[in-house]
């Protein structure tokens, strides 16, 4: 194995190889690249969180001038499928359909309209006439699960491809739980008990670019479809059922994305720009204005957590319960996995031998939940590190050193990891590498936590306080993810890299033809990188999962590796050694006696043109086995005012272990970004509902992200470890650090205030509420 | 629907358009190939579809396309030149790893870029307070305020040679 120390490439933080071009807003995104002949696509969305349409006349709107195309249940295939990009056959319900007679929440899908301009189709949906029978709405967790609550899918035709519980005439859509040692015996042979509940809000992505997607017939007859998705495979496979049209006839392009954090692991408006284009042969586009983005997008799911602790005074954790309900709002995709990672990514950071862990996913008629940054276990974070730090209280320790003593370690395994998996049984692991203590002890020095005093101690309207929490992540979803690249080279020693891995903005083009020019001992300018292509690039299951440099990577790396193996071989015909004489070395095959050298450049033109002419070339796939966790620690410093309940961040650091950084510019990058969406899902974000469930702050001046006034300044420090699974020792980054705002901050507040939060978001009024009932 | 032509100074030219009575000034460019202005949130807020004009920075999608008339306005591409350097604004964000996902970064560039035609040395505050109606949900803002900092700072450095 090659040491970090030794690269060329991996491990230098090169600049992002399209970073050039999106500086200077060149054509990238896929609103740029729309033909401009297209129709615009207009959605009538529904205004009842749970009605039944008793009629609805299209008539009118078919009418109006410039509108080509109306689409409704009446008029289109009614196939049950799941929005959710995920592995096949999907561990998610097929309870969705492109139109409905049944709509499920405010914003599901009435009508699409497809006309000449925005204003025409605008106009022409007001045209559409709806009758609908309302039905009651489930809109919290206790109503949805009540003896004889409303069933929000009463169909028959929907169901679960895989065998999972799912009980839609309780509004359940998934289960999933495990017991390892004795749980209740290990509460009851425990010095303290602990029993908490902890809920947290919905929230939204909130990428700037929002949800886009245009399609066009080609001269054959097929739909190429260009959106804005971190999943081009799974869409392509979604739509062709939701359409029922072959595989083969669709193409999904992926070009540069405006950022996704999950919401766009989910076909969202593809089917209906290709229905358009089919039936119209004409190019259509539809893109979600910010207020369709939260209302009919996909958010990150709330959960109620009801937490259970056992702790032994010597300082062992001898029992912990996690008992979840997590809404999923009106359809079923990603109802399970999220949850499901509420668990797997989120107890084996800890040793605890008594474990109960028992999750619900339920159907409301509220916004719809989905994959999001984090996914899942940022909410579990929350109530498992703030009682972290209740217990470390209890005893009277210090809470670094109460996690450094409970902590999971290098070479140590998890019954969770087995247990909990992905609409099957997980993989058992043992951690290869863990960096977590050097975490602990460098984001400790660099928030000053020396400094720190009990809240006690503290007085005035103004308070300071200091909090902390760890965490892991995953990387892939092991044995069901699947990568693949090719490489060839070109006459003048460049490359073509060609993955099905989808750069949502991360990155992940630059980190990967980072792998592939180690690999190949050459330079990353001499790679021209296409990603996310159905119709040219291998397959991959796309950006989520925190997967692409671990799992993608290694399937470049392995490519690389191939394409390595034939250069050495012509290389060795042209300077007449054996293949085991030669080397490569700075884009040459060498004599290892250092006698004689030819350039990638000479291999190239000898192979294409010369003797025994062929394309070096080389397509390779990975699958993992497991999925090492990253591992950070955050600290944060907060103010908190005691007469408004504001709370002021004033510094925040994230020590991360990712095993190598590939790219240690884009890791931080990784974590600056994860971080402050952490901190701004803790103290801001949370969707507000009126009395119909109808979203009331669906815009940025009331859902209010973080600015960079707004911003603390954010320490990332990359703490290296070496991941021998992964490419050149690389483990994920991209979700871990969005788990620590709620949980740090929490804790940052009871060390200023006393006050303990256990319903986030943190807003004034309820830091206020919970300082005045300490 | 009937169109009116106006007139105005895009990108140091004199330029004639058809704007639709409606039309936002966002929209107005974007149909005649200035797509380097993105569109974000068409309220607003977000700040991705920042341009100048009369010297300050805008949302393009709170102007009508008409009051533009008679104007002066610069959009990212007055930036780009023949042989690809980019303006040490792009190349500070560059340099500094602050362009993630890239699309609100040419709104980004714009807004400083208004700060620095009027102030070349603006102090953290003054930034801070430009740069707050551009919203980036990938960077956490660190690299483009390390970045933007580092360009005050250079022209600093200027003033003192």
């Amino acid at each position: 194995m090659k040491s970090v120390t030794k690269m060329k490439v991996v491990n230098k933080s090169l600049k992002k190889i399209d970073s050039t071009a999106l500086s200077q807003g060149k054509h990238m995104y896929t609103g740029d690249l729309t033909p401009p002949n297209a129709l615009y696509v207009k959605m009538l969305w529904s205004p009842h969180a749970h009605a039944r349409i008793k009629s609805i006349d299209i008539s009118k709107a078919e009418k109006i001038p410039g509108v080509k195309c109306v689409l409704y249940y009446g008029n289109v295939p009614r196939i049950p499928h799941c929005t959710a990009g995920q592995g096949y056959p999907e561990p998610s319900p097929y309870d969705t359909f492109i139109f409905d007679k049944k709509v499920r929440f405010v914003g599901d899908r009435v009508a699409a309209v497809a006309a000449e301009t925005s204003d025409i189709a605008s106009e022409a949906l007001k045209e559409i006439e709806v009758e609908y029978e309302l039905l009651e709405p489930v809109f919290t967790y206790d109503d949805a699960l009540k003896e004889g609550a409303p069933v929000i899918h009463d169909e028959e035709e929907s169901f679960v491809p895989i065998p999972i519980p799912y009980e839609p005439k309780k509004n359940i859509v998934a289960k999933v739980g495990m017991e390892a040692g004795n749980f209740e015996k290990g509460m009851s042979e425990s010095d303290y008990t602990f029993d908490e509940l902890f809920e947290t809000p919905y929230a939204q992505h909130c990428p700037i670019e929002g949800y886009i997607s245009w399609a066009q017939l080609d001269p054959y007859g097929r739909v190429f479809i260009t959106t804005s998705t971190q999943v081009p495979f799974h869409t392509r496979r979604i739509v062709a059922r939701a359409l029922d049209i072959p595989v083969q006839k669709i193409r999904v392009i992926k070009p540069r994305i405006g950022g996704g954090f999950g919401c766009k692991q989910e076909m969202m408006l593809e089917d209906v720009v290709a229905l358009v284009a089919l039936r119209t042969g004409r190019p259509a586009l539809w893109a979600y204005t910010r207020d369709e983005v939260f209302r009919s997008g996909r958010t990150r799911h709330p959960m109620r957590i009801r937490i259970r602790y056992g702790l032994k005074k010597d300082a062992t954790i001898n029992a912990i319960g996690l008992d979840i309900i997590n809404n999923t709002g009106a359809y079923g995709g990603h109802g399970l996995t999220v949850m499901s990672c509420a668990g797997s990514k989120v107890l084996p950071l800890y040793h605890v031998n008594n474990i109960h862990f028992d999750a619900k996913s339920i159907y409301t008629n509220l916004p719809v939940g989905g994959a999001y940054r984090g996914f899942g276990a940022t909410q579990a974070y929350f109530p498992v590190e703030v009682m972290i730090d209740v217990m470390a209280e209890k005893l009277g320790i210090d809470p670094l050193e109460f996690r450094k003593k409970n902590h999971i370690q290098t070479g140590e395994s998890h019954p969770a990891f087995e247990a909990l998996g992905e609409g099957k049984p997980g993989a058992p692991m043992t951690i290869g590498s863990c960096g977590l203590d050097e975490c602990i002890d460098r984001g400790a020095a660099e928030i000053g936590w020396s400094r720190r005093t009990p809240h006690t101690a503290k007085n005035g309207r103004y308070r300071r306080g200091i909090g902390m929490s760890i965490h892991m992540q995953g990387s892939s979803v092991p044995e069901i993810d699947m990568g693949a690249a090719s490489i060839k080279i070109n006459d003048d020693g460049s490359f073509n890299l060609l993955v099905g891995a989808t750069d949502l903005g991360t990155g992940s083009d630059t980190v990967l033809a980072q792998i592939a020019a180690e690999e190949l001992e050459t330079t990353l300018d001499k790679f021209i990188v296409y990603s996310s292509d159905t119709d040219m690039t291998p397959f991959d299951v796309g950006a989520y999962a925190s997967s692409t440099t671990y799992l993608s990577g290694e399937a470049v790396r392995k490519t690389a590796s191939k394409v390595r193996e034939q250069i050495l071989g012509v290389g060795a015909v042209m300077l007449h050694k054996k293949i085991e004489e030669v080397d490569v070395c700075d884009a040459h095959v060498v004599a290892k006696d250092g006698s004689c050298k030819v350039s990638y450049s000479e291999i190239a033109h000898y192979a294409l043109y010369e003797n025994n002419q062929f394309q070096i070339a080389a397509i390779e796939s990975h699958i993992t086995h497991k999925s090492p966790p990253p591992f950070t620690a955050h600290f944060v410093e907060v103010e908190v005012d005691m007469e408004t309940g504001h709370v002021k961040v004033l510094k925040y650091v994230a020590a991360v272990d990712c095993g190598t950084a590939i790219n240690p510019q884009l890791c931080e990058g990784q974590t600056d970004g994860a971080v402050l969406n952490g901190i701004s899902y803790a103290l801001t974000e949370e969707y507000r509902f009126d009395e119909n469930g109808k979203m009331t702050n669906a815009d940025f001046m009331t859902y209010n992200i973080f600015s960079m006034r707004d911003k603390p300044e954010i320490k990332s420090i990359i703490i290296p470890t070496y991941e021998e699974t992964g490419p050149f020792g690389a483990k994920s980054v991209s979700e871990l650090s969005i788990n620590g705002g709620m949980p740090a901050i929490a804790n940052a507040i009871y060390n200023a205030t006393g006050a303990r939060l256990k319903v986030a978001p943190f807003t004034q009024e309820r830091v206020w509420r919970a300082i005045q009932n300490k | 629907m009937t169109t009116r032509k106006i007139s105005f100074i895009l990108n140091g030219e004199l330029k004639e358009f058809d704007v639709f009575p409606n039309e936002r000034l966002l929209s107005l460019l974007r149909r005649n190939g200035f797509k380097g202005t993105k569109y974000g949130c068409l309220e607003g807020a977000c700040g991705t579809c920042t341009v100048i004009l009369d010297g300050k920075a805008v949302n393009s999608c709170l102007v009508f396309a008409f009051q533009a008339q008679g104007r002066t306005i610069q959009t990212v591409e007055s930036l780009s030149n023949k042989d690809n350097k980019l303006h040490e604004i792009q190349q500070a964000l560059v340099n500094e790893g602050a362009v993630q996902c890239g699309y609100c970064t040419p709104g980004i560039v714009l807004s400083a870029k208004a700060m620095f035609d009027e102030n070349p040395t603006p102090d953290e505050e003054a930034i801070k307070l430009q740069m707050d109606g551009n919203l980036c949900r990938c960077t956490g803002y660190e690299k483009i305020w390390s970045a933007i900092k580092k360009v005050s700072a250079s022209h600093k450095k200027g003033d003192s040679k």
